[in-house]
């Protein structure tokens, strides 16, 4: 049986478990229906030509978790941020954890999906935010709104400011193999609202135990994840990834983010882990005077693949877009940057600017880079740059005339490199713990005390 | 490369196709439709040897289970394949011996169309090849080429007279299988230019050829080989035009280039076939391929100047094989009224210390579409592979647009690639500036856009150079307010 089959018919098992009698429901029948028309993605798709995503989709992969697997606090502390208070929503193996969580209905609703998606209460929330921008044409979306279950719920009220940042935490156990996880979140900010919001995926190594078991055939796990974000008008939101998984696991990450007047959205997405990593970052400007920044750092090394989709669609007049990817690629790793930015017809004054710079150190180092640009309005400002290359020589020369060793010099510049797209990053807790990654990832010491 | 004011007002008066006119000659032509017969005739009327014969049938075949590719950015309707007649020809006397020998009509036609080969014998010293409808009707100065060495002829010729060259490198660059218009062209190419230049030499003058369709219902499937053997120099020059008709007319060349080790080829093209009325009725649909392959410190050159044809589509690239290869591409597409364009190049870089420079300029108006797709492919054993890349688009109106599509794909840590590309109209400062200096809108953005293709116009030969400027005005005429 194929992965495709096994997933369809594993959607009645599902069902058996779920309240058939919602809107939500309607929504994940028919979500199946159109998953099993389209299927997973074909290499030859222009969308996915330089993701070899078959190399995932291994038809052992299951939705269904054996048990429930409890964590030591020492195992998992350092997923957090740590320094700071936040609010914290954490997730083992798909199921929401509430020992290591803290929610709150106060002032805003920072909770979790499945409580909301069947509660009465919340009936107007739902159906006015929910599944509104999911793009119907796209299988891996598709078959999260299919299993639509639990995920992350975030409603900020008009005129609050979150004065905590929340914290979105999945782990993988390591407990179960082969396990295919669906999350899935809603954020909304309402109007003159502010929040800042860290979504992380981290995986425990493996239980040695699973792999031994010859019984079980057992494979990496995948996480397909798909985020929905409504910015209001006047609202500001800071939105980090963090990506520094294990080199077995892979993630899908489709994120759509729909902005309303003078809102201002970013995104940042550090991707540092995992086997392959596919992110789907969409922004739709509905509205006008809106911000929208896109920024990322890649750091990978070994055979990992990172993959960085951006669609930008400037429908309205007067807005901005920036976006600024760098990327670092050791050994046979390879990486993926297709941008696209959308000007229509009626989108005059758009200022829409690019940019992806990618270094490569490895010998077998592949990086393919695509950005796109297509606009139908004249009274713009668009522009876009990519670069391939490596260390200037000229830079490096100048700091080992200063008596700076090869390494560290190459170290220091690497580190400098990619340290330009942190500039925006409000929360000093967050850009302190971005920048050890880096060092570390670089393997410098850049002798600040972090 | 300046002109009058009174040149200037003289040609954006006359703001219609101005080569829209046919030829009254009589020609002969093949029934519409494509089978395995018309090809076999074609070769037939040809007098092709018979390794020629199979060679065509061979793509046929192969095209026949070909889909047409549909990725492009571009909406027409598909042309049928079997309305087409795939052969026309002027009914000229066999074995031209000189141009007094050609049908006087078609003297006037090239006559109209600016070509005087009298005058062009003794003065601009351009040795040209013109191709109408199907076949290539008269070359000029092939004696003075012949005494260096240099073969300068049609490609039907070639076939006969130096079937041993034609045979080792047709399809080589190309292969007839490459893609579904390669393949159409391979079955059933009628005619085009064979170029030859021996080892070490320079050829001492601009070779040119000219492309026309006249004949209503025909589709023109040139072939142009241009091999320049080591240490050698070419610089080439390409025109098109056709008549102003309603229907589509479909125009699928294959260009391939060879460079040997130390060769320079240097390949221009100015593109003006007929874009259509304002309607976006008729117009020529212009699918070409075009590649060069280059050896050891080769060096394939493209400049293009792409104004005409209601859509276009083709990507000229260079394969840069040899070690110290240097690819380049030069182009300006103009489009307006319902014109669309897909194009730009492919760079693939495969020696080592290979370097490409692409420099692309779109000019969009009225309800036109123009996009680059550029590919630039950096291979494992590429190294030192540097590559720059600018592509600068121009909007006017906000009924056009301009699209980009750069794909970059480097698998060597040595390469630097910098790509950067910027969409941006005519600034009202800038039109400001002239109309306070007493130059009117419209003259304004003729300087403007010359100014923006500035660094293409620049690697045109001269004469093509004059020519491609005043194309760009009279292709925008009317564009603006």
């Amino acid at each position: 049986m194929s992965l495709k089959e096994k997933l369809v018919s594993s959607f009645l098992a599902f069902e058996l478990d779920t309240d058939t009698n919602s809107k939500v429901h309607e929504i994940r029948s028919k979500s199946i229906k159109d998953f099993e028309k389209i299927g997973f993605p074909h290499s030859k798709d222009e969308y996915w030509k330089y993701t070899p995503i078959r190399k995932v989709l291994n038809e052992e992969l299951t939705i269904f978790k054996k048990k429930r697997h409890l964590l030591k606090f020492d195992k998992v502390k350092d997923f957090f941020l740590g320094g700071i208070e936040s609010y914290k929503i954490v997730f083992i193996d798909g199921m929401y954890d509430p020992l290591w969580s803290s929610t709150t209905h106060e002032g805003a609703d920072i909770c979790i999906l499945s409580s909301v998606l069947e509660n009465k209460k919340y009936g107007n929330v739902i159906s006015k935010y929910y599944n509104k921008l999911i793009n119907d044409k796209e299988s891996f979306s598709l078959l999260n709104s299919s299993f639509t279950k639990e995920g992350a719920f975030i409603h900020v009220p008009k005129n609050v400011e979150l004065e905590k940042p929340v914290e979105i935490v999945h782990i993988n156990s390591g407990g179960e193999s082969s396990l295919m996880l669906q999350p899935r979140s809603l954020v909304i900010l309402e109007k003159n609202s502010k929040a800042q919001i860290i979504e992380s995926h981290y995986s425990l190594n493996v239980n040695e135990k699973i792999y031994s078991d010859k019984h079980s055939t057992c494979v990496d796990p995948l996480t397909n994840t798909v985020t929905e974000i409504h910015v209001n008008e006047n609202a500001k939101l800071d939105y980090y990834k963090i990506q520094n998984d294990l080199e077995t696991t892979s993630i899908i990450d489709s994120t759509y983010i729909d902005q309303k007047s003078n809102s201002e959205a970013s995104c940042h997405t550090f991707s540092f882990g995992g086997n392959l990593v596919r992110n789907n970052l969409n922004f739709f400007q509905n509205g006008k005077n809106i911000n929208s920044i896109l920024k990322g750092i890649t750091i990978i090394g070994s055979d990992q693949h990172i993959d960085h989709h951006t669609l930008v669609h400037h429908a309205n007049p007067n807005c901005e877009s920036h976006q600024d990817y760098k990327g670092i690629y050791n050994d046979k790793s390879t990486g993926v940057f297709n941008g696209r930015v959308l000007v229509e017809k009626v989108a005059q004054k758009i200022n829409a600017f690019q940019q992806n710079n990618n270094l490569i150190i490895g010998d077998n180092a592949t990086v393919n880079s695509k950005p796109q640009l297509e606009i139908f309005a004249d009274d713009v400002k668009c522009s876009h740059g990519c670069t391939i290359g490596q260390i200037d020589e000229n830079a490096l020369f100048y700091l080992k005339t200063r008596g700076i060793n090869d390494n560290d010099a190459k170290g220091l510049l690497t580190y400098a490199f990619a340290n330009s797209v942190l500039e925006n990053v409000g929360m000093q807790v967050l850009k302190t713990k971005i920048k050890k990654i880096i060092a570390r990832k670089i393997g410098v010491n850049i002798g600040l005390e972090l | 490369m300046a002109y009058t004011e009174e040149e200037l007002k003289k040609e954006l008066e006359n703001q219609e196709y101005q080569y829209g006119f046919t030829t009254d000659i009589e020609s002969e032509t093949f029934p519409v439709g494509l089978n395995e017969d018309i090809v076999r005739s074609i070769s037939k009327k040809k007098n092709e040897p018979e390794w020629m014969t199979e060679w065509r049938l061979e793509a046929y075949s192969a095209w026949k289970n070909m889909e047409e590719p549909n990725w492009h950015n571009v909406n027409y309707k598909k042309p049928d394949f079997q309305k087409i007649s795939y052969y026309s020809a002027p009914k000229t006397k066999n074995n031209l011996k000189s141009l007094d020998e050609v049908d006087p009509e078609l003297i006037k036609t090239f006559n109209k169309l600016g070509i005087s080969t009298e005058e062009q014998k003794k003065l601009s010293g351009v040795a040209v090849d013109i191709v109408m409808d199907s076949v290539s009707v008269a070359t000029t100065f092939r004696e003075t080429l012949a005494e260096k060495g240099i073969i300068f002829c049609s490609i039907s010729e070639a076939i006969k007279d130096y079937p041993e060259l034609v045979k080792k490198y047709i399809g080589k660059v190309i292969p007839r299988k490459d893609n579904y218009y390669a393949a159409l062209n391979s079955a059933v190419f009628s005619d085009g230019s064979f170029c030859y230049i021996p080892k070490g030499v320079r050829c001492p003058m601009e070779l040119s050829t000219y492309f026309r369709i006249n004949q209503a219902g025909t589709g023109q499937f040139e072939r142009t080989l241009v091999i320049a053997d080591e240490g050698s120099y070419v610089s080439y020059l390409e025109g098109c035009t056709a008549p102003s008709r309603d229907e589509n007319q479909l125009h699928a060349a294959v260009v391939e280039l060879i460079a040997m080790d130390n060769a320079e080829i240097k390949y221009s093209t100015v593109q003006n076939w007929y874009p259509g009325n304002k309607q976006g009725k008729g117009g020529v649909f212009n699918f070409v391929t075009k590649r060069g392959l280059c050896n050891r410190n080769a060096k394939i050159s493209w400049t293009q100047v792409e104004t005409g044809s209601a859509v276009t589509w083709k990507y000229p690239s260079c394969i840069l094989r040899g070690d110290n290869s240097v690819g380049e591409f030069y182009s300006i597409a103009v489009t307006n009224n319902y014109q669309q364009a897909d194009t730009g190049t492919k760079m693939i870089h495969i020696g080592k210390n290979t370097k490409s420079t692409i420099i692309s300029k779109g000019i969009s108006a009225g309800k036109s579409q123009n996009s680059y797709r550029g590919l630039v492919q950096v291979g494992k054993r590429a190294s030192n592979a540097r590559n720059f890349s600018q592509c600068d688009s121009l909007l006017m109106g906000n009924k056009c647009g301009a699209h980009t599509f750069p794909y970059i794909e480097v698998k060597n840590k040595s390469a630097q690639i910098e790509h950067e590309a910027t969409t941006s109209k005519i600034g009202e400062d800038q039109l400001f500036y002239c109309n306070q200096r007493g130059i009117d809108t419209e003259k304004a953005i003729a300087l403007i856009v010359n100014g923006f293709s500035k660094e293409v116009l620049n690697k045109l030969p001269m004469e093509f150079a004059v020519e491609a400027q005043k194309l760009l005005e009279i292709s925008l005429e009317g564009s603006v307010g």
